[in-house]
């Protein structure tokens, strides 16, 4: 069983593009990934898209279609009328490489930038530690990022505002709050955040939050938590008072 | 492009893959004081680690504490059919709960116990509770930990770049030469010592779950190189992949879901796996449905484990057999059902990713209904024959670890046991090649005639104008490694696709590409196609030679088991361009070993 689909696929590079417009023969249950695949072997070999586990697991497809960024394996074609073409764009907050693909390495420089986890020392003699399902339940939430960068994407301080060189970006507050909120963490990211990482710039628009493909409550629990602990540490007039008296 | 103009890097040690094995490679190198150089066919975080759902065999005794190495010792060698590598199979159990500690240490968050310890749930061919785990993405959670803690051990990462060749000067690994996919430039990275962790080589079959990198690069690579592979013939077919709807077939289906308390149905509705205890593990298995039933919600001490978490060898024959006889479901499969014995709030928190994934994709809630399953290609327990104390092969210098390793996991991998193997084996590797590489010094230059050699080869589908279709070539060899060089094999149809491969080589060497070398996936695809040709070859050449069903290697034409080749591998090996096999005997046990595994832990 199948139906004839279109799809206008952006092809191009850095400076130049357009969208090109493919027909197939879609089977039952397709994702658009299957659907550039077969265009890929059947029409335009040389068509970049990136991609790994086709599960939604990895995070390497994402792309934006019909203007909203999703993973390209776990967006179905039929979510879609039939008789219209659906839209595939590369990714508009990161530079170009090549038609689907773009260039996301800005990404992994932020994520070297963050401080790293310190762990307590060990609860037990045997140098374990102790922690509870209720404990790990938080950060194991942000844990389950799989870097598919469509937060970051989406965000308007990255998008529109391109501001790259300030703000780390919903995605690697996400990763700060892991060990933020890690029991076992004593890093202290606060000034990181504020300074380097630029918290601030996030006006909690949420948007991030809803392009999530992993629905990880990135707004509300991890961010803004992270927000409050930056202020308790650089705007808490008692605190600021005690700094004073003891230098 | 002459060999003068390519970028080149000096490491001590390169890695080749930055899965979980690589990755902890890489950390160990670092830590040992070599400069370190990561190479990942992907972008870092991505590979295929990152899809291991239920989690690490280690015998941390968290959950059970009479469990300990012993017993995780002879669960493998016995899921292995006796013909694992014992002593890598003992080195694995004994390191593997320190290995998994460690991972805490540097950040990760496994489940725990009601006491604060870190939990474990049963798997397939694990006689106790030993899988350390987090919900059912143990891998995302594992390889995010290394992850971090490479970048901030001072790896240098160089991503979406792949590996042609590795080129050996002066008998010895001297580095890799690839190519980045961005600008289809090529790099030459000079090292002292080369780790080899490219996984495997699943996308050879058409029902795989493994992504279009697993084209088994680092086999090849490494015999090209001239080193020996062994037990190739043995490839692990998962029992539980999606089959519905056709765009997902493959896809895993975490052996959590069993672990967890899923069974297996036939179309009839029958729990047919109680019909398939194999001899080896009668009596250790529950006998009837009432019994499997409480040892999953009531008493785990007083009832046996349900026959649903039998090896994947023996769970994913079954599987064919039930649909073969006529009892499958309409979309050629099996039911997998958890809805009839957990409730929807404990399958959404212990499997949330199977439940999303069902959801999204089949449009099946699985909390409510059974999941329709069927085997699917996933593993592969041959490869590169290496030493089980550095894992290094056969060419000095030229380490392999995890999957693309040979060895650990005998003719049939334990679920879990791999996630320990990359921790337990990438530490190994790291520490060798970082030693190897700091007594013997940098190698010997590579000739700038044999870069532009492989250059030149690479770029040839450039100049072809009219040739062969790279992603047809693909799909016909998965063709026929899906007809004949599947679960079951028999000696006519692994002959055929010998004649076949053969028809494909010639196909391949007349690929053509259009387009720039700038992110084109259709030349990507065309240079993989050696490697995964080559592969191909190795595993139906090896299981011609081996006239014996044993885990993962079925022969219809000879379905028992041999006990005179129970220690014996198939060795292959490059002569010229021919490639040969040859039989050669494994050490046997040392008899405390022998004895552990005849008597129990």
């Amino acid at each position: 069983m199948s139906e004839h689909r279109r799809l206008r696929i952006f092809r191009g590079t850095r400076g130049s593009g357009a969208l090109q417009e493919y027909g197939l023969e879609a089977g039952e249950g397709m994702v658009v990934l299957d659907a550039v695949h077969k265009i890929q072997a059947e029409q335009a070999p040389d068509l970049a898209v990136r991609w790994n586990c086709k599960a939604g697991k990895c995070g390497s497809c994402s792309a934006e279609i019909n203007g909203r960024p999703r993973l390209m394996c776990m967006t179905r074609l039929s979510d879609y009328p039939a008789g219209e073409p659906i839209t595939v764009t590369p990714m508009k907050a990161f530079p170009l490489i090549r038609d689907l693909v773009t260039d996301v390495s800005w990404n992994y420089e932020v994520n070297k930038r963050i401080p790293a986890f310190k762990p307590r020392a060990p609860d037990a003699p045997d140098g374990t530690w102790r922690m509870y399902q209720y404990e790990v339940e938080r950060p194991q939430e942000f844990r389950k990022c799989i870097e598919c960068f469509l937060c970051q994407d989406v965000c308007h301080v990255l998008r529109a505002h391109e501001k790259h060189a300030e703000f780390m970006g919903p995605a690697f507050l996400v990763r700060a709050a892991v060990y933020e909120m890690h029991p076992l963490d004593e890093e202290d990211r606060r000034s990181y955040l504020r300074e380097q990482g630029g918290i601030g710039y996030c006006n909690i628009t949420k948007c991030c939050t809803e392009v999530c493909p992993e629905s990880i409550t990135i707004t509300d629990n991890a961010i803004i938590p992270l927000k409050e602990r930056v202020v308790d540490a650089n705007y808490d007039p008692l605190a600021a008072l005690w700094r004073k008296l003891t230098g | 492009m002459a060999s003068a103009d390519i970028q080149t890097h000096d490491y001590d040690v390169v890695v080749i893959g930055a899965g979980g094995a690589g990755l902890r490679a890489a950390i160990e190198a670092a830590a040992r004081g070599a400069k370190v150089g990561l190479i990942c066919k992907s972008l870092l975080g991505k590979a295929h680690t990152v899809m291991a759902e239920g989690g690490a065999a280690a015998a941390l005794g968290t959950v059970v504490d009479q469990d300990n190495w012993r017993v995780h010792f002879r669960d493998t060698m016995r899921g292995g059919k006796m013909h694992n590598n014992w002593r890598m199979a003992q080195i694995h159990a004994q390191e593997a709960p320190d290995r998994i500690r460690e991972l805490e240490a540097w950040g990760a968050l496994f489940d725990r116990t009601p006491d604060g310890r870190i939990n474990q749930r049963p798997f397939g061919g694990h006689t106790h509770a030993r899988l350390a785990h987090v919900g059912d993405r143990t891998g995302l959670e594992m390889i995010r930990v290394l992850q971090d803690k490479a970048v901030h051990s001072g790896v240098a990462v160089h991503m979406e770049c792949t590996v042609i060749t590795v080129p050996v000067v002066g008998g010895r690994a001297a580095g890799a030469l690839a190519y980045y996919r961005e600008t289809g430039r090529f790099v030459l990275f000079r090292a002292g010592a080369v780790v080899l962790a490219t996984g495997g080589i699943g996308k050879g079959w058409q029902v795989t779950s493994n992504s279009w990198e697993y084209t088994g690069d680092g086999h090849v690579l490494a015999y090209e190189a001239g080193a020996e592979l062994i037990d190739m013939e043995f490839v692990q077919f998962h029992p539980t992949g999606m089959v519905w709807p056709p765009g997902v077939r493959g896809i895993l289906v975490t052996e959590g879901v069993r672990g967890e308390g899923g069974v297996l149905q036939n179309a009839r509705g029958e729990r047919f796996m109680f019909r398939y205890v194999p001899e080896m593990f009668k009596g250790d298995f529950a006998e009837t449905e009432r019994e499997a039933d409480a040892w999953v919600t009531e008493d785990r001490a007083k009832n046996r484990r349900p026959p649903e978490l039998l090896t994947r060898d023996v769970v994913a024959k079954a599987i064919v057999k039930e649909i073969q006889e006529g009892r499958g479901t309409p979309h050629g499969g099996v039911f997998l059902d958890i809805a009839a014995k957990r409730p929807a709030d404990f399958i959404k928190q212990k499997l949330p990713s199977m439940y999303h994934q069902f959801k999204e994709l089949a449009g099946v809630d699985i909390t409510r209904e059974p999941m329709e399953i069927g085997p699917t290609t996933h593993y592969v327990m041959g490869g590169v024959k290496v030493d089980a104390e550095t894992q290094m092969s056969t060419v000095p210098g030229l380490f392999a670890v995890g999957e693309v390793g040979g060895g650990m996991h005998g003719a049939n991998r334990l679920g879990g046991n791999s996630l320990s193997d990359l921790l337990v084996f990438g530490r190994r590797a790291g520490l060798s090649a970082a030693e190897f590489a700091a007594q013997r010094g940098p190698a010997p230059a590579v000739p700038g005639a044999d870069v532009d050699a492989a250059t030149q080869a690479a770029l040839a589908p450039f100049a072809r104008t009219d040739g062969e279709n790279p992603f047809a070539v693909q799909a016909a060899l998965q063709d026929v490694m899906q007809r004949h060089a599947g679960i079951v094999r028999d000696r006519p149809g692994l002959e055929q696709a010998l004649t076949q491969l053969a028809r494909l080589n010639d196909a391949a060497r007349r690929a053509t590409v259009s387009g720039s070398r700038e992110y084109n996936p259709g030349w990507h695809t065309a240079l993989d196609l050696r490697s995964l040709l080559a592969v191909a070859e190795m595993t139906v050449r090896a299981a011609l030679e081996r006239k014996e069903s044993r885990g993962g290697h079925t022969r219809s034409d000879h379905p028992d088991s041999d006990p005179k080749v129970e220690r014996q591998q198939v060795v292959v090996k490059r002569d010229g361009d021919r490639m040969t096999v040859r039989w050669e005997a494994q050490p046997a046990l040392p008899a405390d070993l022998a004895k552990l595994i005849k008597e129990g832990a």
